[in-house]
């Protein structure tokens, strides 16, 4: 737990001397619901499409945090060091979801106003509530699912390439859950309050994943 | 010769015989289905290569699972060959389906249908099963990789199929539900030797590939025995090596 904590002080602490990631983040994903107003040639959006579109932003957003999640402890040595060092080797998977699923918050602080903002979705501030319960639940996955695949990738020769199409479709379940989940609250009469079946598998696909990831994270840092 | 080819040859004529079989009953016994007509025949066949490539890529999981419990390259190998044989057939089954989707609902490609769409992002997870082996390239921790990937890939099957399934209204039909299907016993017959045709098929040409992979790496070893320095650079591959 200790070392943990420390790595992801480590983290937030490196990503608030340098600005890398969040910043790029939160620019991609206000570039992206401008596209995505040309594109679909609409000033507001609503129900399902407001949700697809909400859903892809934020994956977009988060393959830059998984694709850089790893790179300095492989450009600059951390990975030998943590490993010679007599730690827990889950403590590097804890704390490096923990430190995607800050971003992810982080991220989400920006781009549902932004969102709000640009693309006007109807009921916004009534399911926001709704709306938050599953925004976490949805970063869970990426924050499991993310640092999985970033570990995964960030050893082989195109991690760049590799990282994403791994990541998409283990993420697919996820989005849909997460996109048939915001897709009803976003509607002009909508209650407000979400169905429970997105929330009760956005929770167990979270918790699949963090059991798996979290027994077999050993053997992808080994050397 | 390696244990892999032991009972290669016997394999082979089964094989053989009951792939002629399940046709001989698909085409001569199993009667025209009532609404679809003779394009129902292809169930035979898609179903078959749909289920035997599923099961086929739990089982590169599995034996990911016995590569990491006992570090020895044989479990890669099989894991390898079971994941590159059912792509091989799964995309088989898609085509195989898509036709059947053409013939019987009207289009190429059914979004409604939780049993297509599934499947297809298994597929998807599974194309990059080669891409990653092939960009590591220590022999060692691409093996390693590859079993954790397997794993995680087995277990995303069912879990896949179980929220795609919630996210949309049945259409495909159910032929095989708990209460023993919908199908008449003529049919079954051919449907179930099929099954088993196809599950055949897919353990010899498994078998043959290892063999084959084996007998590669054997030659390699001779060759750089041989020549030494000579033999040239063993270049990357997916494959194990």
């Amino acid at each position: 737990m200790r070392t943990a904590t420390a790595i992801l002080r480590k983290d937030l602490l490196l990503e608030l001397r340098t600005l890398e990631t969040l910043p790029s983040m939160a620019l991609l994903s206000v570039s992206t619901f401008v596209i995505f107003h040309f594109g679909l040639n609409r000033d507001s959006l609503s129900g399902q499409l407001a949700a697809g579109v909400f859903t892809v932003t934020l994956l977009f957003a988060a393959m830059l945090a998984i694709n850089r999640l790893f790179v300095a402890e492989r450009e600059q040595g951390g990975f030998d060091a943590f490993l010679l060092a007599p730690v827990d080797r889950t403590a590097m998977f804890a704390a490096k979801a923990a430190a995607l699923f800050i971003f992810m918050v982080a991220l989400e602080l920006v781009a549902v106003p932004a969102f709000a903002l640009l693309l006007a979705p109807p009921r916004l501030g009534h399911s926001l509530p709704a709306f938050t319960l599953l925004l976490l639940l949805a970063d869970g996955a990426f924050a499991v699912i993310g640092t999985f695949v970033s570990a995964l990738a960030v050893h082989t020769r195109a991690r760049d390439l590799i990282g994403p199409i791994i990541g998409l479709p283990l993420m697919l379940p996820a989005l849909i859950a997460t996109a048939r989940g915001i897709g009803p609250l976003l509607t002009p009469n909508a209650s407000g309050s979400p169905q429970a079946k997105w929330l009760l598998v956005l929770a167990l696909y979270d918790l699949f994943n963090a059991l798996l990831a979290v027994g077999l994270f050993d053997y992808l840092i080994e050397e | 010769m390696s244990t892999h080819v032991r009972h290669l040859r016997g394999l082979t004529v089964v094989t053989a015989l009951m792939i002629t079989a399940g046709l001989a009953l698909t085409f001569f016994y199993a009667p025209l289905d009532a609404e679809q007509g003779f394009v129902q025949k292809i169930f035979y066949i898609h179903v078959p290569l749909a289920i035997v490539s599923l099961v086929g890529f739990c089982l590169g999981g599995v034996y990911g699972i016995g590569y990491l419990r006992t570090g020895k390259r044989v479990w890669d190998m099989r894991s390898y060959c079971a994941i590159h044989m059912s792509l091989i057939f799964s995309v088989g089954g898609l085509i195989a389906g898509s036709i059947w989707a053409k013939a019987s609902w009207g289009h190429w490609w059914v979004w409604s249908d939780p049993t297509l769409v599934s499947y297809l992002i298994v597929i998807l997870l599974y194309c990059t099963y080669q891409p990653m082996r092939f960009s590591i390239e220590d022999p060692e921790r691409q093996a390693r990789y590859a079993a954790v990937f397997s794993i995680v890939a087995g277990a995303f099957v069912p879990i896949n199929f179980i929220i795609v399934n919630l996210s949309s209204e049945y259409l495909h039909p159910r032929v095989l539900n708990l209460q023993g299907g919908a199908m008449p016993g003529s049919m079954k017959l051919a449907f179930y030797t099929s099954l088993v045709a196809i599950a055949l098929l897919f353990a010899t040409l498994m078998k043959y590939e290892m063999a084959s992979k084996e007998l590669r790496i054997e030659t390699r070893r001779l060759r750089r025995r041989l020549l030494g320095e000579d033999a040239g650079p063993l270049g990357r591959t997916a494959s194990p090596s």
